[in-house]
């Protein structure tokens, strides 16, 4: 009788992938399934770490063709020049199309009312779902990661969302195997996330492996930031600092990259990506826990703006 | 694009190459399994200190003394209302040895299709029981989905014994009834354990109550255990995806069959099948992601270049010519089902196998298994949510389907709902389980399996 079998030593196999050939040869076959499967897919892209190495993984996936989808860029007027500016360039370093979706306009028409906080990470998911409606989008790909948060912890790698653009954790179909469900009625859509099973820490060292740019704030640099709840901020047109808010000077970077109003800096002296790696490796703080104000709106504010129609 | 792989020692220790590990948890509602996964997350430091400020808080609002480790990973509002698992989470944490995802599925026995769920990508289940109660009808339940599954390891972990007195006895009876009883399942490996989840022992850190036993605590097992098998051992599988075809002016002619690997080995110059059509051809190249290679194995994800002009699109399959797989139309599978509405005999179906899929007739259902006491029902007219059960399909077209137990990713596939979409049911191709189901149900009993009534 076995009472306890000695675990065995890992044998030295020539085949064994490393975990970030794994992720990488599963999330390339996400993007295919999605090629194969569905009429008119379109790549979610913020010009965040996320975004940019799905986006890598959709050119690696269709090389030596372009990659077969369109970029939907959803731009909340509040954005850091800095990720624009790389948004631009690899659109046109890789002769990808670009469709934004402005929450400024929204708001210019009446068709969205600025919030008195300022935040304007809520208002995004009005202009999202009307871009995936007019250009009739049926596969949306997303960034979002289950290990940012514990809504997104229960969140399919093929996820069904209603006319409405909702997500109802209750109907969530069962998912196998690599056995991915695409089926849709018309005006439902798909949101598909080719990096479910990464972590932050995956993400930055495939970034080293594959030595890919980001936007510099990534990077630690001297900033003018003002402290909120606990966060640093950076100044700008979309209402910070306010009244009693002291401006300074520090070395900061971000770990992610949304809404200025809403994506707070740390004090950081990562400058190069093997610092970038250690400081996570180290840290005990999660990314969106030090530097998202919209989650902590509530308990469960994630899950409620994904039943909403958010990522 | 530059997609060239430097070494990883050029970015210092934390960039080492380490490998990923799947692994499942399963465990009744009072066995403790929230508190073991919380341990694991916790005493591995991966619960970060802003998560677990969110617990005691949240724990606090509840008018609880200490966090409840359970509201790590109970995320969705009804089951923090209701204080329950709906269902299957994914976590992720990583020792400097290994990363590994975890899916952590409800132990309730409504949700067997979510155990099922959890079980299918798992190349290790956890399974645990109250050192109180021993072997109970639930874990020869969650044996049985490990078996059925085919989870290459299972971990027997025998929870709470701090309130046995630590006594290796109780330990040792308990190992050996599971063990016995998993293994005439044809669970290949079984790894006994004695901790307690909420005390820590034998979880992360070694136990100083149990001076008795000498293996692994069940972090190490998870870091050691060797999970990839040999790829050379297993006929090769090619489901192509996608055809790739640039039509640029620096790749005019270029067309490459994109896929995942499911088995085997592919090598540049190997004689090839294309199923179904049955036409061959040679390999001329393959390329992993812009590398061209000479021989590439599962799971990688590559582009396969033939010698010759052949007719082929995305569903069909390209295998050695000496190894080639049979395509039918009928076909025979253990299933799981997983939606309200009812499955029954001539109901009309999509089925997805691997990048193809079909129209499909359900034409019968022989049986329906009770994992209770492994017994089977005959002609059970339905099978309802959480049954497993015996189909005979018929298929619109011939699909190359190997046996379960033979290949996890070619011998499985999702019914769907042609009207709605919904995914209905969880399918293993072949007999296997059949005989396994039977032996381990006789030697139970204690008595012979006859064969009217053993037909599983």
């Amino acid at each position: 009788m076995r009472t306890a079998v000695t675990a065995l030593e890992e044998r030295e196999n020539p085949y064994a992938l490393s975990h970030l050939d794994a992720l990488e040869s599963e999330g390339v076959h996400i993007f295919r399934e999605v090629a194969g499967e569905f009429e008119r897919p379109v790549i979610l892209f913020s010009g965040g770490k996320d975004s940019i190495v799905m986006l890598h993984l959709a050119l690696k996936a269709f090389q030596p063709a372009p990659v077969p989808f369109a970029l939907l860029h959803v731009d909340t007027g509040h954005n850091f020049p800095e990720v624009l500016d790389y948004r631009d360039r690899v659109v046109a370093q890789h002769g990808l199309r670009l469709h934004v979706a402005s929450v400024q306009e929204f708001i210019d028409r009446g068709e969205l009312k600025e919030r008195p906080d300022g935040t304007r990470n809520p208002l995004q998911t009005v202009p999202l779902l009307h871009a995936i409606d007019s250009n009739r989008f049926d596969a949306v790909f997303g960034g979002g990661r289950r290990d940012e948060e514990k809504a997104r912890a229960k969140e399919r790698v093929f996820s069904l969302r209603d006319e409405f653009g909702g997500w109802n954790p209750r109907r969530q179909r069962p998912e196998l195997w690599q056995l991915y469900n695409g089926r849709h009625a018309p005006g439902e859509h798909v949101r598909v996330f080719p990096l479910s099973n990464w972590t932050e820490l995956d993400v930055w060292q495939y970034i080293a492996r594959e030595k890919i740019e980001l936007p510099a704030i990534y990077y630690a640099h001297e900033r003018t930031v003002f402290s909120r709840s606990g966060m640093w901020l950076a100044p700008g047109e979309w209402g910070g600092p306010g009244e009693g808010e002291r401006v300074e000077q520090r070395k900061v970077r971000y770990r992610t990259v949304g809404d200025m109003s809403c994506t707070g800096a740390v004090d950081s002296d990562a400058d190069s990506i093997e610092k970038v790696i250690a400081e996570i490796a180290a840290s005990r703080l999660t990314e969106r826990g030090a530097t998202r104000a919209d989650d902590k709106l509530s308990e469960a504010a994630m899950e409620d703006r994904k039943r909403e129609g958010y990522f | 694009m530059d997609t060239s792989a430097f070494p990883a020692a050029d970015c210092g220790p934390a960039l080492a190459a380490t490998s990923l590990l799947r692994f499942a948890t399963a465990g009744s509602v009072d066995d403790g399994k929230s508190t073991l996964v919380g341990r694991l997350l916790h005493d591995s430091k991966s619960v970060l200190a802003d998560q677990l400020e969110a617990v005691e808080s949240a724990s606090r609002s509840r008018g609880q003394d200490t966090p409840d480790l359970a509201l790590l990973t109970d995320g969705l509002r009804a089951e923090r209302e209701q204080g329950i698992t709906i269902d299957v989470a994914y976590r992720y944490f990583a020792t400097p040895r290994r990363r590994f995802i975890l899916a952590d599925t409800p132990g309730h026995v409504q949700y067997t299709r979510n155990m099922v769920t959890g079980a299918s990508t798992a190349e290790l289940a956890v399974v645990l029981v109250d050192a109180r109660n021993g072997v109970v009808e639930q874990t020869r339940r969650h044996a049985a989905v490990a078996a059925l599954l085919r989870v290459p390891h299972v971990v027997l972990a025998v929870n709470k014994m701090d309130l046995v007195d630590y006594d290796e006895d109780v330990f040792a009876g308990i190992a050996e009834e599971f063990t016995r009883y998993a293994a005439s399942l044809g669970v290949p490996e079984i790894t006994a354990i004695p901790i307690s989840a909420l005390v820590g022992d034998n979880v992360v850190a070694p136990s100083a109550h149990m001076d008795w036993y000498g293996g692994p605590t069940v972090l190490e097992h998870l870091e050691t255990v060797a999970v990839t098998d040999d790829p050379s051992d297993d006929p090769a599988r090619f489901p192509v995806q996608y055809v790739i075809r640039p039509q640029t002016p620096e790749h005019p002619d270029y067309r490459g069959y994109a896929g995942q690997i499911a088995s085997g080995l592919l090598r540049v110059g190997q004689r090839v099948t294309v199923l179904p059509s049955g036409r061959t051809s040679t390999i001329e190249g393959l390329d992993v992601l812009g590398q061209s290679v000479d021989v590439a194995w599962a799971p990688q994800s590559v582009t396969v270049l033939l010698a010759d002009e052949l007719d082929i699109s995305r569903g069909d399959m390209i295998v050695p010519s000496d190894a080639a797989v049979t395509a039918s139309q009928d076909l025979t599978a253990t299933v799981c089902h997983l939606h309200d509405t009812p499955l029954t005999p001539g109901a009309r179906v999509l089925l997805k196998h691997t990048t193809r899929t079909v129209k499909a007739i359900v034409k019968e259902i022989p049986s329906r298994l009770t994992l209770d006491d492994l017994s089977q029902h005959p002609e059970p007219g339905r099978l309802v949510a959480n049954d497993i059960g015996r189909v005979v399909l018929r298929t619109s077209e011939p699909l190359p389907v190997d046996a379960y137990a033979d290949s996890r990713r070619t011998g499985s596939f999702v019914l769907i709902d042609p009207a709605d979409g919904s995914t209905l049911t969880a399918g293993m191709a072949g007999h296997a389980f059949a005989d396994a189901v039977r032996d381990a149900a006789g030697a139970e009993s204690g008595r012979e399996a006859d064969d009217d009534g053993w037909d599983f």
